[in-house]
């Protein structure tokens, strides 16, 4: 009989004795139903006067006068300026060339400005060494708008005026004479400030200028200085590399600064049958080792004994892969000579100095014009902190650091409250600020006057784009004024300086225009102020923790920074915060990674919920008697084993918006302020974390989704075997499916006019997330903070999605797939291709809308809200979106992106869109969308309509190279390309008849206008 | 009957005259005021004119050459000059006037004082100007002021408040003159009703008809039929209705100051984009920057007589007094011709209001179409309040796009594209709705 068949619903049914299916029978619905929500308790509807009459009353009444209401348009107010200034025209967008220097990211940037407001950041073509201008520079414009910073300079917490405050400061510091005052600084790398510092410490003898970084390249700087005599840092040109071997160091991410993905890109992408060879050993799962061709993982101080090896030591004792990977390594440099090149990033004086001198004859390192973005001595930065614990410390006085939230003295706060002085420079009420006795409102560094020394020779200069929000005043201006030159304004004193020191003959307005400007000058630097008693290096301080490292027992720690917040600076920033880790692909949070192995034997774990949302573990991270509590637990694919990471910038607590306040504060853990740890134990603790972490499926299952070949293969074999398109059976006959007979669709003519077209080279793309924050600044795109990032209803138009192979290579998961046979083989086998490899290889995508040409979502929608122009684009009409979700359902890219709700002045998303000052940060090209609409990638439509408007204006044919997206021009390493494809000169028409592009899901047939470069890897050995 | 009716005639033809007298009466009274006013104002310049020059030459020559910065009794960009030549030697006026800077350099302490008094404003050198010429300019600055004709404003009223009351008074005429028929057509039916009664003649009973709405009702498909109808004039209605619910158009709203486009645009014949000026390079025409204003109102702090006259009259604005609102925003002390810096924006009422999704940009359609201003706005120069003409909806949009050509002469960007797309499409002139202009992401984004 039929109905005796029974269905079952899990596999849980099958056990009789499960709790869950008894619970389950018991409970209709598995969350419990919010009843209480909606209806308020008993007590308060009790206490109403409202009888069910008067409520429909007042319902009918509202809803007729809201309906009469909607009919009388608005009055709206337009002012004009009273004086408008010259060079602002509403509408037309001004740039404006400046650098930005928080003391961790330095960078030449463009900034756009609307009206007299910035609103994008931009790079400047112009800087050749401008530093990189990453994912946190490009957000850095919301930071501005933020809410929370510090508006009046303050005394004792109240607000005073400027020439109050410059009184207290001069009575305090006549009060201080002759006690020991520390100016604990950010690197500022501005020659002029740091001459404007002498004059300071000239005034005040009893004030010493110490240079902290919160992250610390300590080591690094007192190698170079100890072989070349200057604190800086080596640069590197990788594009001229080779061969690259990195111990260690995530050079693609903030490694000394970063800012090399570019010139390593460069390198990376296959030319006349070439490309490098990237070699990494490392603990964590890095940036650079994501985009290694070889990667292995080795835990700190094995990475010592690595880097020894490679060097001409022995690699014995090493484990077996390890050791293997060394001699090949090693081999490969050899050969590639001066061409090869060995990097680190091992707090050690020593290991740092093998790499100088290995580094030193090649053509990659350039010593002559090193970076001078880190000048902080780890040693100095250590007697500041032990000498306000100790008091024989004063008084302190902070710019641009925030010690009381990063020194890693658990006596430190407390120590600093007590002290004759403290003042801090301060953009927001940070941890230093709010225990402060005198905060000094600073601006941002867009309201800021400045300039910069990013490499030796090159001066960039910082000018305002906006004039200052709030009652701040920079701390070269406090300082002419303490120092007696008060009627000097800062911007006359830079202009003298730059126009004595550095400009020469050349002019300043042309400096200030083009924001860089090229000089043989010599100027003093900051690194030439501190005490020169350091140099004389007693490396057993800076490298004890590894050498003895090994006995400590325990796990390694190597605190790391994310792409997102770097080293906390813009730690209320919400796109920065919803911008998902490029290799976890977790955002709003950070937390300790662990090898899978080490994670099975602790019994921590990971698992996704029905929601799709990842739960994990927590665990107690203790280190000498430093006990981080409840840091949650992601188990990453390739780290070490025996080895563990942890982010620092994140767990901030002051001025900082609760949503904000994320992860937790790792850097009590960095302990002698150096990135490796050892000796540290993990404790699980009892609860679960959610993450909010936007990737669901971390394998390909062997699919051809992204596309990859190796450098052998791709010399030599036909492109049809590693990158063929694919087919489909028409009358028993395979054709391609891109053959005009395998289309159900009749298709346009697309040769008239602009057909745009984006190119993404998979080789250059590093993953690092610059594209995705420009999208957002040039889009609007909401935050919509963790909660709903965990529902999967994150807005990012533009996302990077990151594949880990679950054999060792991609190439042998695609073999894995091919050999699955039969029920039982595909049932285990495909299960399996679920999880990661412990060492995976990793790849990246970058996914928008695909501006499919014969688009599913088109053909689905009711309304006719989303349909094709001629020039490629796919338009999205949200004014005529009604929000029935058919194109989400029917896009095989899953890039649409749906308003559930209203995230623009709504209190429940209290990010910048909910505040008048974060406003001013929206574009105004752009429509903020509304709850109940669709909205996805417009291939920046605004831009490519504004291209055609300028040249129309201009009577003239569009330039080649002129049409750009946000994303194509945020990209450091030119994997995202765009143009018109229908002009024959461009780029993008050479790229698209490159025979390595492919589209993504060829198969489904849709025709995309986005293109893929297929991935090559350099499997070549020496 | 008729006799009824004659006998009324002659008060009916006597009440019509009467009313016509009265309209005529007092417009002729009202012309007569006027000339009266005009006789005062010319009567008191010919004696006024003395000295040694030619009043009319002179004031021919005042007003191009010197009237842009100076005024008569009213300190401008340079001094008031009346009566000017009694305060300096006439031969060191000549030398003033043809180049006062040269005088400057001279040294000569009177002149430094002057340009000192004066913010330092060079006066332009008049080479050109002989010294008859500058005689006849001296002595039409001589000429005394005509003593503001205090009658003018009055006469006017008077005069166009009679020309009212005339119509009132012939509207209430006429209004008496229907009265009185349709009281004498009753008086009549009334009169041959007796007179019948009086002869004895009797009516035929009507038959009683049953009332027309039962009959109406009772006619089911006249009810079916009218229910339809109304129901779909109802429909017919609320659609208007509902399609014009945001459609301002003809929205003129107060303004903060009375800005007349029919004087800037029409009489003085200002081109839009002077003021209006990032229309071209921009997607907002612009509310021109108070700056832009004082480019011309520097110098013009009162408008002429006529046009004074006629912003009384007809509007119902003291221009003069508007002008001021201008000075007090942007802050110019006109006493001293120097600006106080105290400034106070202008909140004016947005008129045009496109929604947030819909781009539009105007460059596009100004520089790249060469679109006259008025083809989406109307005569402007008509306007003595601006208002919205076009209804600024998307069907209008389209549909002007789709009758509009593309605008390619000349323009190199076009030419590709236009050629290829007219090859296609079988045509000589492209419209913008063949060149792509009609699909959404062009304006909705």
């Amino acid at each position: 009989m039929s109905n005796n068949k029974k269905y079952w619903k899990s596999v849980e049914e099958l056990d009789e004795n499960s709790s869950i299916v008894e619970t389950l029978k018991q409970n209709e619905f598995v969350a419990p139903i919010p009843t209480d929500d909606f209806l308020g308790d008993k007590e308060t509807l009790e206490a109403s006067s409202t009888t069910r009459r008067d409520f429909l009353k007042y319902v009918g009444f509202s809803t007729a006068a809201a309906s009469l209401a909607a009919c009388e348009g608005p009055v709206i107010k337009s002012i004009p300026y009273v004086v408008a200034p010259d060079e602002i025209v509403p509408g037309v967008a001004n740039y404006y060339a400046t650098t930005m220097a928080d003391g961790f990211d330095f960078a030449n940037v463009l900034v756009k400005t609307r009206e007299g407001r910035p609103i994008k950041i931009e790079r400047n073509d112009l800087a050749k060494h401008g530093g990189s201008v990453n994912a946190r520079v490009h957000a850095s414009v919301l930071s501005m708008y933020d809410k929370n910073r510090v508006q009046n300079p303050m005394i004792g917490g109240a607000d005073v005026t400027w020439s109050d405050f410059d009184k207290a400061v001069a009575q305090k510091m006549n009060e201080m004479n002759g006690k020991e005052v520390v100016l604990l600084t950010q690197t500022f790398a501005s020659p002029s400030t740091s001459k404007l510092i002498k004059e300071f410490t000239a005034r005040y003898a009893n004030v010493r200028h110490v240079i902290y970084d919160a992250v610390s390249s300590s080591e690094a700087l007192d190698a170079f200085q100890n072989k070349f005599g200057t604190r800086a840092l080596a640069d590197y040109d990788f594009s001229k590399a080779e061969v690259i071997v990195s111990v260690g160091a995530d050079f693609i991410g903030d490694w000394q600064g970063g800012g090399y993905e570019a010139g390593y890109a460069k390198g990376r992408i296959p030319k006349n049958g070439k490309m490098s060879k990237h070699y990494q050993f490392e603990a964590n799962m890095s940036l650079a080792g994501a985009n290694a061709d070889v990667r292995v993982p080795v835990t700190p101080t094995q990475q010592l004994q690595v880097l020894k090896a490679l060097t001409g030591g022995s690699a014995s004792g090493l484990p077996e892969n390890v050791a293997a990977a060394v001699s090949k390594a090693k081999a490969h440099l050899q050969k590639a000579g001066g061409k090869g090149v060995l990097i680190t990033n091992l707090p050690d004086v020593q290991a740092q100095a093998m790499v100088l001198n290995y580094n030193a004859g090649g053509q990659v390192m350039d010593t002559t014009k090193p970076k001078m973005t880190a000048m902080g001595n780890t040693q100095e930065v250590m007697k500041v902190m032990n000498g306000v614990v100790s008091g024989s410390i004063k008084g302190l006085i902070t710019v641009g650091v925030d010690p009381v939230y990063s020194f890693p003295h658990k006596d430190f706060a407390e120590a600093y409250k007590n002290l004759d002085m403290s003042l801090a420079f301060a953009m927001k009420p940070d941890a230093t600020a709010v225990v402060a006795q005198m905060v000094a409102a600073t601006p941002h560094y867009l309201e800021s006057w400045g300039d910069v020394q990013l490499k030796k020779g090159t001066f960039s200069i910082m000018q305002p784009t906006i004039k200052p929000l709030f009652n701040t005043r920079q701390f070269q201006e406090c300082l002419l004024k303490w120092t007696g030159q008060g009627e000097t304004k800062y911007y006359d004193y830079l202009k003298e300086f730059m126009q004595g020191s550095v400009l020469g003959t050349s002019s300043w307005n042309q400096a200030v225009h083009d924001g860089v400007v090229e000089s043989t000058a010599e100027v003093t630097t900051d690194a030439d102020t501190t005490n020169s008693n350091s140099l004389q290096l007693d490396s057993s301080t800076s490298n004890g923790a590894l050498s003895s490292a090994a006995q400590n027992g325990g796990m390694e720690l190597v605190l790391y920074t994310k792409t997102g917040l770097g080293s906390g600076n813009q730690a209320n920033n919400p796109w920065l915060q919803e911008l998902p880790d490029p290799i976890s692909r977790a955002s709003w949070d950070n937390y300790v990674t662990v090898s899978k192995a080490d994670a099975d034997a602790m019994g921590l774990e990971n698992y996704n919920v029905a929601n799709g949302g990842l739960n994990g573990s927590y665990v107690h991270v203790k280190m000498n008697g430093v006990t981080v509590e409840n840091v949650p637990v992601l188990i990453q694919p390739g780290q070490a084993k025996g080895s563990i990471g942890l982010a620092l910038g994140y767990g901030q607590k002051e001025g900082i918006q609760e949503e904000m306040q994320t992860g937790v504060n790792a850097y009590p853990l960095y302990s002698n302020f150096s990135a490796v740890q050892t000796g540290v134990t993990l404790e699980k603790a009892s609860g679960v974390h959610e993450f909010a972490c936007v990737q669901l499926h971390n394998t390909m299952m062997g699919r051809d989704i992204i596309k990859e070949t190796t450098l052998e293969i791709f010399n030599t074999k036909d492109v049809h075997y590693w990158n063929a398109v694919p087919e489909v059976s028409k009358d028993h006959q395979e054709i391609p499916v891109t053959s005009p007979d395998a289309d159900l669709w009749e298709g346009f003519d697309r040769s008239i006019g602009h057909h745009f077209n984006l190119s993404i080279d998979l080789n250059a793309c590093t993953g690092c997330g610059a594209c995705v924050i420009a999208c957002h600044a040039e889009n609007n795109v909401p935050v919509v903070g963790k909660d709903e990032v965990r529902k999967s209803r994150d807005m990012h138009w533009l996302r990077i999605d990151r594949y880990y192979s679950s054999e060792e290579t991609f190439e042998s998961d695609l073999e894995k797939k091919e050999n699955i046979s039969g029920l039982g083989s595909s049932l285990s086998e495909y299960g399996e291709m679920e999880n990661a490899s412990a060492n995976p290889q990793v790849a990246f995508q970058p996914v928008m809308c695909q501006h499919c040409n014969h688009a599913p979502c088109e053909t689905v929608c009711p309304v006719a809200a989303t349909s094709h122009g001629r020039q490629g684009q796919n338009h999205m009409a949200y004014n005529r979106c009604v929000g029935t979700r058919y194109c989400a359902n029917n896009c095989p890219y899953k890039v649409r992106r749906f308003n559930w709700f209203l995230y623009a002045e709504n209190d429940e998303f209290d990010y910048h869109m909910n505040n008048d000052l974060g406003r001013m940060v929206l574009n105004p090209d752009v429509v903020v969308r509304s709850r109940g609409v669709m909205e996805k990638c417009s291939m920046c439509i605004q831009m490519t309509q504004k291209t055609i408007l300028d040249a129309k204006r201009d009577g003239r044919p569009v330039k080649n190279g002129e049409f750009k997206t946000a994303c194509s021009a945020a990209c450091e390493t030119g994997a995202i390309a765009f143009g018109d494809i229908n002009a024959e000169k461009s780029e993008i028409h050479e790229l698209k008849e490159n025979k390595r592009m492919y589209h993504l899901l060829e198969a489904v047939g849709t025709k995309p206008n986005v293109f893929y470069q297929t991935k090559v890897r350099n499997t070549n050995e020496a | 009957m008729q006799k009824v009716k004659f006998t009324n005639l002659p008060s009916i033809v006597s009440l019509l005259l009467l009313a016509v007298l009265l309209t005529f009466s007092t417009q002729m009274l009202a012309q007569a005021d006027s000339t009266a006013v005009v006789a005062e104002q010319a009567a008191p310049e010919t004696p006024a004119a003395e000295g040694v020059g030619d009043v009319e030459a002179g004031e021919a020559l005042f007003k191009s050459n010197c009237a842009a910065c100076h005024k008569l009794y009213k300190k401008s960009t340079g001094p008031a000059l009346f009566q000017v030549s009694q305060k300096y030697d006439r031969e060191w006026l000549y030398k003033w006037i043809k180049n006062s800077q040269e005088l400057i350099a001279s040294g000569d302490a009177q002149a430094i004082k002057i340009f000192e008094e004066n913010n330092k404003s060079v006066m332009t050198a008049f080479p050109g100007l002989s010294n008859t010429d500058i005689d006849n300019i001296l002595a039409y600055t001589d000429t005394e002021k005509a003593t503001p004709p205090p009658s003018t404003e009055v006469a006017g009223g008077a005069a166009s408040s009679s020309g009212g009351v005339s119509n009132n008074i012939i509207l209430g005429a006429l209004a008496l003159v229907f009265l009185l028929l349709i009281i004498m057509l009753v008086l009549v039916n009334n009169t041959l009703k007796k007179i019948a009664a009086a002869n004895g003649v009797v009516y035929e009973e009507k038959q009683k008809r049953a009332p027309l709405w039962k009959v109406f009702v009772e006619n089911q498909f006249l009810v079916l039929v009218t229910a339809i109808f109304l129901l779909l004039s109802a429909g017919y209605f609320m659609y208007g209705y509902f399609m014009q619910v945001g459609v301002d158009q003809g929205y003129a709203p107060v303004q903060p100051i009375h800005y007349s486009h029919r004087i800037h645009a029409g009489d003085n014949q200002i081109d839009c984009k002077y003021c209006h000026s990032s229309a071209r390079k921009s997607k907002t025409s612009g509310i021109p920057s108070l700056n832009v204003c004082m480019n011309c109102h520097k110098n013009i702090s009162e408008v002429s007589d006529d046009t004074y006259a006629m912003g009384q009259e007809e509007y119902g604005v003291d221009y003069n007094k508007e002008i001021q609102k201008l000075y007090k925003a942007v802050g110019w002390d006109a006493a001293n011709q120097q600006y106080t810096g105290e400034t106070e924006p202008v909140k004016w009422v947005r008129i045009h209001n496109l929604p947030d999704f819909a781009y539009f940009n105007h460059s596009q359609h100004v520089t790249v179409a060469g679109i006259e201003c008025q083809k989406c706005h109307g005569p402007v120069e008509e306007m003595e309040i601006m208002e919205q003409f076009s209804p600024l909806t998307m069907g209008w949009c389209i549909n002007c796009h789709r009758e509009t050509n593309v605008n390619v002469a000349g323009n190199e960007y076009y030419k590709e594209i236009h050629e290829q797309l007219s090859k296609k499409y079988g045509v000589d002139q492209l419209t913008a709705a063949q060149m792509g202009g009609l699909e959404c992401g062009k304006c909705h984004y």
